[in-house]
């Protein structure tokens, strides 16, 4: 693999590595809450965050992870107070997040080009300081995810009881969204805004059709989102293919085949089962009449 | 003198201003065994649900444990059991990863499950039968089984008081069973137990005293009332809709 012995393949690699940890450790939370496209939709708002960037001459990275956080404190506090307008508040801040985005990268000096390399991801463009933007927030990210698991875990499941069990469930639930506005915008280097979900909800969704219980579909899901980030990077080396696409694309491959295998699986120990149950009986009677 | 438990005085509960409950008051003492009974929309579940702090109290006041309700900190004094495991469940989780949050409570957020947390999840398992599914993951489970799941991760925390929505409610004949030795075992170390129930079965020999909510009011409070009418056939099959205009008598026993 000659390709890993320049630099800015090597930045990519580790850049997708810790992403493709990271991500899938905080979307099994987002999963476990029904809210498996809330990061696409964070990733809508963090492209105005870019747009502003790119306009004020500021990090884009830096002025997303900001602009994620609000649209992720919004969002929570919607979901928690809102009742029947709460789908309408997310669709407003959604379509007005990639709008604004676009509205404001158009107005700078950018070029149409560093539009793209938000959208879509920009692995190998990924800089020093970027990586290390990454590999802080990344490991930052991973330790409160695997710290805070049961408690995570608990207000998740069922956040009526975890609010009589005494759990900060609103300190815990922001906790969420604003790591959730942090993947998207360390995700937003690798894959793009519009693809970030998939490494957060892929992993998990192909992880729990083996799993039986969270603790070993958050492991099972970290070690596919590795495999995925790794190989989709080794892939776009290869065959010269864009790595945020490729890196989506092994993971929902990865998904079939589990899900495949899953149900094969299933399927076999069903007619064992069905095997044993049956008695070694008599011929039954159409077979007698046929001969 | 221990303060009681749960004191409610002269609570008022509703939902979007609209009072579901009015002036009511209920006090239950350490060691009680206390059935709030009522028909369906009756409020029973929401007076429960008003003493944890669940749904906000308009007027009145309520105190757990002698404290007022809203500086309430002790929760691992408290296990709750709602009616069913919430919605909230996409991924996977077993058994013992459930119960294990009954924990939380105790431990604090931080603080990593030692031995005492885990034999605790092992006790409560044990007391409620589903040791052997410990590893099996909850969406598996049959409704009763699930149900017990609920009271043994409240059990987890080792409460002082056990609050219980609908414990029973379409819950197989073995799983009540199961339930109401777990209850007894509670009771008989000295715990004190709130339940909203509709139908008691086999928990009503372990019922102190009974709270009937009618209306948005208390209409009876003592002794437990002797089902009337065919209510009061042991083979009667619970499984009509009780319509609003049901007579409190029913419970009351005039």
């Amino acid at each position: 693999m000659d390709l890993f012995q320049y630099d800015f393949m090597l930045r990519a690699l580790v850049g997708a590595l810790i992403i493709g940890l990271a991500a899938p450790a905080l979307g099994i939370y987002l999963v476990q809450r029904r809210l498996a496209l809330i990061g696409d939709g964070l990733g809508h708002v963090a492209l105005t965050g870019v747009g502003a960037g790119l306009l004020l001459n500021r990090s884009p990275v830096l002025v997303a992870v900001i602009a994620a956080t609000l649209g992720a404190v919004v969002i929570e506090l919607v979901r928690a107070y809102g009742r029947t307008s709460g789908d309408l508040a997310l669709a407003l801040l959604f379509y007005g997040g990639i709008a604004g985005g676009v509205m404001l990268v158009g107005l700078s000096d950018a070029s149409s080009g560093s539009l793209n390399a938000y959208l879509f991801g920009s692995l190998t463009t990924t800089s020093r300081t970027d990586l290390i933007t990454i590999g802080v927030l990344g490991v930052v990210l991973l330790v409160t995810m695997l710290v805070l698991r049961p408690a995570l875990f608990a207000v998740c499941h069922d956040e009526e009881y975890a609010r009589v069990s005494g759990l900060p469930v609103r300190a815990l639930n922001l906790l969420i969204a604003v790591g959730t506005a942090v993947t998207v915008t360390i995700a937003m280097r690798a894959v793009g805004v519009l693809l970030i979900s998939a490494l957060m909800v892929v992993p998990v969704a192909a992880a729990q059709q083996v799993t039986r219980g969270f603790r070993s579909t958050m492991t099972a899901a970290m070690a596919l989102g590795l495999f995925a980030a790794g190989a989709g990077v080794w892939v776009a080396a290869t065959a010269d293919t864009a790595p945020g696409a490729s890196v989506v694309l092994v993971a929902i491959g990865s998904f079939l085949l589990v899900a495949l295998a899953a149900a094969g699986v299933r399927a076999l120990r069903r007619r064992a089962r069905a095997d044993r149950v049956t008695p070694p009986s008599e011929p039954a009677e159409h077979e007698v009449l046929l001969r | 003198m221990t303060p009681p438990v749960i004191e409610i005085a002269h609570a008022t509960v509703g939902y979007d201003g609209r009072p579901v409950l009015r002036d009511v008051s209920l006090t239950v003492t350490a060691s009680e065994v206390v059935a709030v009974l009522g028909a369906n929309g009756s409020g029973k579940s929401t007076l429960v649900r008003a003493a944890l702090g669940l749904v906000p109290v308009g007027a009145g006041s309520v105190a757990l444990f002698g404290t007022p309700q809203r500086r309430f900190r002790q929760w691992h004094r408290i296990g709750y059991v709602p009616q069913r495991l919430g919605a909230g469940s996409g991924v996977p989780a077993t058994v013992r990863e459930v119960v294990a949050s009954g924990r939380l409570a105790r431990r604090g957020v931080l603080r990593p499950a030692g031995r005492a947390d885990r034999e605790a999840v092992e006790a409560a398992l044990d007391a409620v039968g589903l040791a052997d599914r410990a590893g099996d993951p909850v969406s598996t489970l049959s409704g009763g089984q699930q149900q017990r799941t609920l009271i043994a991760r409240a059990l987890a925390g080792e409460p002082e008081l056990l609050v219980l929505d609908e414990p029973t409610a379409g819950v197989d004949a073995a799983s009540q069973e199961a339930f109401a030795g777990a209850l007894r075992t509670f009771r008989d170390g000295g715990g004190t137990v709130l339940l909203v129930a509709h139908e008691l079965g086999p928990l009503r020999p372990l019922i102190s005293r009974a709270v009937v909510v009618h209306q948005g009011g208390i209409a009876h409070d003592g002794a437990v009332p002797e089902p009337a009418g065919h209510h009061a056939d042991p083979d009667h099959e619970h499984v009509h809709p009780h319509c609003d205009e049901e007579p409190a008598r029913l419970w009351t026993g005039i």
